[in-house]
């Protein structure tokens, strides 16, 4: 029996943090290629501490939702959900590269498969895209726009910069967009400044982020100037300095994420059948057809 | 006939035990006791029920038009021979004790919580079929948190259950949101009756109109595990006398990033500030848990931990947040102020942090100002006693601000 865990932070104070966790669960669900998928979180329950005890498959595959490699997946993830002998360099990774590790959790004695982020596979750079396609309605967007994504920065986690610059270098190579830009918000290039560093009158910004909240619905619209104050909402596209800004939210609840927690799963050796086809094509975004 | 043994619808026909269903056994229960009579991992073995068992007798095999079986009532003269015809009407006499044979060991499975709780709900490891069958005819109820579970059985011996809200025991069906699907759960369970976020699922503040009316055993088990996540899996280890406790000291001493600051706060000068979090966070009105977990496997703490059906096995996330702040702020030296109250005022700033504290505040009505929480009276007392800046009797909080 072959069982998917989706790990998340999940939220005290916002109710709508878990939502992109349970969407993505429901659509993963719905394709049948688990017998069961459970969802965990750092700050609700079922918590890390707790999930694996609900599982019931004996082929478990964890997937962390989190858009870095960094503190959650390496340290508190790991030691939650007692993955005995953990240790960091079972990824071997250079901050992009993690890709699974193959350990008994004490917590339940059965061997799980515990999965790299989703924010560093290589399929979140399409569903960047695709969150570009969603915002403007458009499935071809790119020809006269440019596409700003944007993280962090390296002030609490130096791979936070890896993954935007991955996937913006990706995307770049691809020719889709006029222009690609990585933006961060504690350091430069700062999306304070975002008309500064694109030439188009159209630029798609995407935040990198897994659910919206505090940063992607407060920080970034007034940062950015698409509201002087959050409360006062914003129109896509709103037009600053000249520039307008199309502004998408948290990628991660782009129905597409599906997509690559179903990747990592997968490279991680789950049997997925047909799901990965069948999760890109029901999660297409509606308005391009 | 051999066979003597009243079987439980024999019962009921004599009116020996009026109240147990007549149950029609089902073809997938019976084909199920062929399946498992024709395990070829396990030929040889005699499947058990209640009160018989049944083999394969011969070289045949389960299922094959000329096998043979027998029927072996405990302490009785077996019947040998029967054909598979002469064998499904001998269970469907004993239809009962076959539907729950399979009911729990081809629909509820063998995972061990689901199947613990199932047969917990109808006390399956004490009660007879027949007795169980009874009871469940007429509808068992058991209470888990704030749910009201009713378990029934069909005239096919399957099982079907309803959860709702205990305050809506008695409320007509067609009242309730009907759901069917256990992941709607997950809605119910987001916001109170206020329309407030529920931080912490086994809060006792779930709210209530809706209805899952007839489950079955799964969806039953997904249900009650969507509203109160993993509560069953713990209840159950902790029956198994295999519940893993967390305490205090060891939950905090695992802390790292913003929260590694927590295990500063046991000084080795007792545990009395543990007694105050749990009294502020895991009484019974604040949480439905049972707390298992003391400050460490040799100190109790001194507050009660609560009379939950399931058991809290560490410190929550909730918790471990709270405990960050009261850490810092318990790291503050006391000061002496000096403020001018009345005893009225003295008492209504105790009254206030009593409603507060108690959540009362909106039971407290607008013009009732008996009530020293009423809105009218706080703000009388802020008109009074606050300077400009907000310091309580023109007190500043630091004296170098003064």
């Amino acid at each position: 029996m072959q069982s998917l865990v989706i790990v998340a932070h999940g939220s005290h104070l916002n109710p709508e943090s878990s939502a992109p966790t349970y969407a993505h669960a429901d659509t993963i669900r719905a394709s049948g290629a688990f017998d069961e998928v459970k969802t965990g979180f750092w700050k609700e329950e079922p918590h890390f501490r707790e999930v694996l005890r609900t599982v019931e498959g004996d082929e478990v595959y964890v997937v962390p939702l989190f858009v870095s490699e960094g503190y959650f997946t390496e340290q508190v993830i790991p030691r939650e959900l007692r993955l005995e002998g953990w240790d960091v360099s079972e990824w071997d990774s250079d901050g992009l590269s993690a890709d699974q590790a193959t350990l008994v959790a004490e917590d339940v004695d059965r061997e799980v498969h515990y999965c790299g982020p989703v924010g560093t596979h290589r399929a979140m750079t399409d569903v960047i895209v695709r969150r570009a396609e969603s915002v403007t309605g458009d499935s071809d967007v790119g020809e006269g726009f440019g596409l700003a994504v944007v993280g962090h920065g390296t002030e609490r986690n130096e791979n936070s910069a890896k993954a935007i610059e991955y996937h913006a270098d990706r995307i770049a190579e691809r020719d889709r967009f006029d222009e690609v830009e990585a933006l961060y918000m504690d350091e430069d290039p700062e999306v304070d400044d975002l008309p500064e560093y694109f030439e188009s009158d159209d630029v798609v910004l995407v935040p990198l982020f897994i659910a919206d909240g505090y940063h992607t619905q407060e920080d970034i619209p007034e940062d950015v100037g698409l509201c002087e104050d959050h409360t006062e909402g914003y129109d896509v596209p709103t037009a600053v300095d000249g520039t307008r800004i199309w502004y998408a939210g948290a990628v991660g609840t782009e129905p597409l994420m599906a997509d690559v927690i179903l990747e990592r799963a997968a490279d991680a050796g789950a049997d997925l059948g047909d799901a990965l086809a069948t999760v890109r094509e029901t999660t297409r975004v509606a308005a391009g057809d | 006939m051999a066979d003597s043994t009243p079987t439980a619808s024999e019962a009921a026909a004599t009116g020996d035990d009026p109240d147990v269903p007549d149950i029609d056994l089902p073809s997938d229960a019976f084909d199920a006791v062929l399946d498992e009579l024709g395990d070829p991992d396990d030929p040889d073995d005699e499947l058990r029920f209640e009160g018989f068992t049944v083999a394969v007798s011969g070289d045949g095999r389960a299922g094959d038009a000329d096998a043979r079986y027998v029927l072996d009532p405990a302490g009785d003269d077996p019947r040998t021979g029967l054909s598979e015809r002469d064998l499904h009407a001998a269970l469907a006499e004993r239809a009962a004790a076959v539907t729950d044979w399979y009911v729990f060991e081809r629909v509820v499975g063998e995972f061990g919580p689901r199947r613990a709780f199932l047969r917990w709900i109808e006390d399956a490891d004490g009660a007879t079929v027949a007795a169980r069958y009874a009871a469940l005819a007429a509808g068992v109820e058991r209470a888990w948190g704030q749910l009201r579970i009713t378990a029934r059985v069909t005239d096919r011996g399957e099982r079907r259950y309803e959860v709702r809200h205990e305050a809506d025991a008695g409320v007509p069906r067609e009242e309730l949101t009907v759901h069917d699907d256990p992941l709607d759960a997950r809605d119910i369970v987001k916001l109170d009756e206020r329309g407030r976020y529920r931080p912490l699922k086994t809060a006792p503040t779930l709210r209530g109109g809706w209805i899952f009316p007839d489950v079955g055993p799964k969806a039953v088990y997904e249900t009650v595990e969507t509203i109160y996540p993993a509560t069953i899996a713990n209840w159950h280890r902790e029956r198994e006398g295999e519940l893993d406790v967390s305490h205090w000291r060891e939950t905090m001493e695992r802390q790292s990033g913003i929260y590694g600051v927590i295990r500063t706060w046991d000084r080795g000068e007792g545990y009395e500030h543990v007694n105050w979090v749990a009294e502020a966070c895991c009484d019974d009105s604040q949480c439905l848990k049972r707390r298992e977990w003391e400050y460490d496997d040799e100190t109790d703490l001194d507050v009660d931990g609560g009379d939950g059906v399931f058991p809290c096995r560490e410190p929550c996330s909730v918790v471990v947040s709270a405990a960050r702040k009261w850490t810092r702020l318990e790291s503050e030296q006391s000061r002496t102020y000096a403020f001018e109250l009345t005893p009225s005022e003295k008492e209504q700033l105790e009254a206030i942090v009593d409603a507060v504290a108690d959540g009362r505040i909106d039971e407290i009505r607008e013009a009732d100002t008996k009530e020293g929480a009423n809105r009218y009276r706080a703000r009388f007392l802020r008109a009074k006693l606050f300077d400009e800046d907000g310091n309580l009797g023109g007190v500043p909080t630091d004296p170098d601000d003064e």
